[in-house]
């Protein structure tokens, strides 16, 4: 599908991370807002509070951030794409929704513009703190999907492929920005609707009495077909372990089966969603893995360390989740090394070495939050890396 | 002859008979008031959902042959909210219980009705927590027994009308569980009411708040109502504060109307935009 020219912006823009995630939205056909204001995030909940009423959207201000995650799930049930967009904080309280999501297998986009924590932090600076959240946040298990933009004009295309593959696998799809990113300004060029491919979710048209909500089989994969309320289909849908029918069942048998295959629709598609550049990783010793602002302090980090002569290259991720694990072992088996470089104390760092698996060394590159790191402090981690 | 069918088999899940509530229990009663109250509003059960929240009360979306969400503790609320605003065509009834929608979601409660979003809420208050086994909740009466308030409960419970009313529901009236024919009307009123209305239906619990007080039965509970309940129609929702064994003032309070969210939404915008503005309503549902 196209997109609807309606919600798209085109023409080349002077966007901050922010509003371009937003024009991201709103060209992914995102109809339905529900949020509440927090820095560094509120500027994504302005600008679509300004842009909605001229293209048949509808936004909320909600009470909390408890309550707009549970209104963007009623807002997907009811037919809408639907988004909300927070930081830290809120994104605490988003979990218990976040988990129903998952559970019930509603798609829908959550755009959390990272800044220090833990509590209220660094409100006005970067981090990258809520990585493991992100994937672990809500209680159970379940997977999410979640993308990690390092400029405006990747925040609003990865907003556009967030909406695609939540509606694809119905699934949370969390678009991890950070404040530099959500903050910064550049040349944000927004591609004419027909060119703008849109995933709509598939839908089940089959006769009423045969519909089973969360019955799949080898024609839908792993992804059960969706109705809308109000399409006449009469479906229950609950937060409960439940059978194919959408019906409460409280057995290890039923349990087994829903959450074996809400966390295998993620885990077995890894190859098809994880996305991920590379800057000359096949002929390095050692390689810099980073995301979000990070890598492009990683990038000025690397031209130095060329400049001293080491053979050195860049993974960057464009996804989080699923971790693209495969490519990293690949890696793994001709490299010397691995630094990470994340603006936490050690989060994506953990599931690197996981895949890693000891065939590389694994270092970080660490900081605390509420600036960015200093090239100089990457290259002196190479050094030692590289002795 | 024609097999005999149930008369609410076009509303209730039969096939999930017989459900989980108690011998005596109010909350059936409620259930058969509301399918009831959907037959005489004559709406169209295709395009009404209910949402519901956790607690007994909130198993009453998994009974319903609707289009029927069983949610997070305390949000049936702000998803109904969700939900009624993304497909406006959609007659949205929350069902949930007194803790679920007064303590935990207490919050979603006032926002929704100062908004006026064009729901329905149908509170079953049993004056305790009975799914996680009879705790004290924001409606118990003073100073009733309950597991949480194993000495008597002291602290001052909600009067919900009175909340509902100064929080700006357009629609609020109060019912036990044994005025079923009164409590239909109410409910068929609410259903056709535009705004946020609500209807609160005092239900026994004779499993925990019952016998926990030694207050007897499901029968024993719907006496005392029948003795001890009054109806009042239009008092002034101060004056609904229920004391513990004491009179139960009931009736249809308020019932009056101002815009909707929807309505104030497109009211507005058209002033800003003019021409250019398109109205938001049914025409923006996206069916299947």
């Amino acid at each position: 599908m196209k997109a609807d020219p309606k919600g798209v912006l085109t023409g080349a823009h002077f966007l901050d991370g922010d509003h371009a995630c937003a024009e991201g939205a709103l060209a992914a056909g995102c109809r339905f807002f529900a949020g509440y204001p927090i820095t560094p995030s509120t500027e994504v909940a302005e600008r679509i509070a300004l842009r909605f009423p001229l293209v048949g959207g509808i936004f909320i201000q909600m009470e909390d951030e408890l309550a707009s995650m549970a209104a963007v799930l009623g807002g997907a049930w009811g037919g809408k794409k639907s988004m909300t967009v927070t930081s830290g904080p809120g994104f605490s309280l988003m979990m218990e929704n976040i988990g129903l999501a998952a559970m019930t297998e509603t798609p829908c986009v959550i755009v959390n513009v990272q800044r220090g924590g833990p509590s209220t932090g660094l409100p006005t600076l970067p981090g990258q703190q809520d990585m493991m959240q992100a994937r672990w946040g809500s209680h159970g298990d379940y997977e999410i999907i979640a993308v990690v933009p390092n400029s405006p004009q990747e925040c609003f295309d990865v907003t556009i492929e967030a909406f695609n593959l939540s509606e694809e696998y119905r699934v949370p799809v969390m678009v991890m920005m950070d404040e530099c990113v959500g903050h910064m300004t550049e040349k944000v060029v927004i591609p004419p609707a027909e060119e703008i491919e849109v995933f709509n979710r598939r839908l089940y048209d089959g006769p009423k009495q045969d519909y089973l909500p969360y019955a799949v089989d080898s024609d839908n994969g792993r992804v059960p077909l969706m109705a809308n309320a109000g399409a006449g289909y009469r479906f229950h849908v609950t937060g409960l372990t439940h059978d194919e029918r959408g019906y409460p069942a409280m057995n290890a048998e039923v349990q087994q089966e829903c959450v074996t295959r809400l966390v295998d629709k993620v885990k077995l598609n890894t190859h098809a969603i994880a996305r991920y550049e590379e800057e000359e990783v096949e002929e390095a010793d050692i390689v810099l893995v980073a995301y979000g602002i990070s890598s492009r302090v990683a990038m000025r980090a690397l031209e130095m360390a060329r400049a001293d002569g080491i053979k050195i290259g860049l993974f960057r991720m464009i996804t989080a989740w699923p971790f693209p694990e495969e490519r990293i072992r690949q890696i793994a088996q001709h490299v010397n090394s691995f630094v990470m470089v994340e603006l936490n104390l050690g989060q994506m760092v953990t599931e690197l070495e996981r895949c890693v698996a000891g065939a590389a060394k694994v270092h970080l590159a660490p900081h605390a939050g509420g600036w960015v790191h200093h090239p100089e402090d990457i290259l002196q981690i190479i050094s030692e890396a590289t002795t | 002859m024609n097999a005999v069918t149930h008369p609410m088999e076009d509303i209730l899940r039969m096939d999930r008979m017989p459900h989980i509530w108690c011998p005596g229990c109010g909350i059936g009663t409620a259930v058969t008031a509301f399918a009831m109250a959907l037959q005489k509003a004559e709406i169209c059960l295709d395009k009404t959902a209910v949402v519901s929240g956790i607690g007994c009360s909130g198993r009453v979306a998994g009974y319903v042959k609707l289009d029927s969400f069983h949610t997070t503790h305390g949000r049936a609320i702000p998803f109904a909210t969700g939900l009624k605003l993304a497909n406006p065509e959609l007659t949205v009834v929350v069902i949930s219980g007194d803790g679920d929608l007064i303590a935990i979601g207490g919050n979603h409660f006032i926002h929704a009705a100062r908004r006026n979003v064009d729901i329905k809420v149908f509170c079953i208050n049993n004056f305790n927590y009975a799914m996680t086994g009879g705790q004290l909740a924001p409606t118990t009466p003073e100073p009733a027994t309950t597991t949480t308030s194993p000495y008597g409960a002291f602290e001052h419970p909600f009067n919900l009308p009175f909340l509902a009313e100064s929080s700006g529901a357009v629609y609020v009236a109060r019912w036990t569980a044994l005025h079923i024919r009164r409590l239909t009307k109410s409910m068929t009123e609410a259903l056709s009411k535009k705004g946020f209305s609500f209807v609160e239906i005092i239900a026994p619990c004779p499993t925990l708040y019952s016998r926990r007080n030694r207050l007897g039965d499901g029968l024993d509970e719907l006496k005392y109502y029948h003795d001890n309940s009054v109806i009042k129609h239009g008092l002034d929702t101060r004056e609904l504060d229920i004391g513990y064994r004491k009179e139960i003032v009931m009736g249809k309070f308020v019932d009056k109307d101002r815009p909707t969210f929807i309505e104030a939404l497109n009211d507005r915008f058209t002033q800003v935009f003019g021409d250019k503005y398109e109205q938001y309503g049914p025409q923006n549902a996206n069916g299947n």
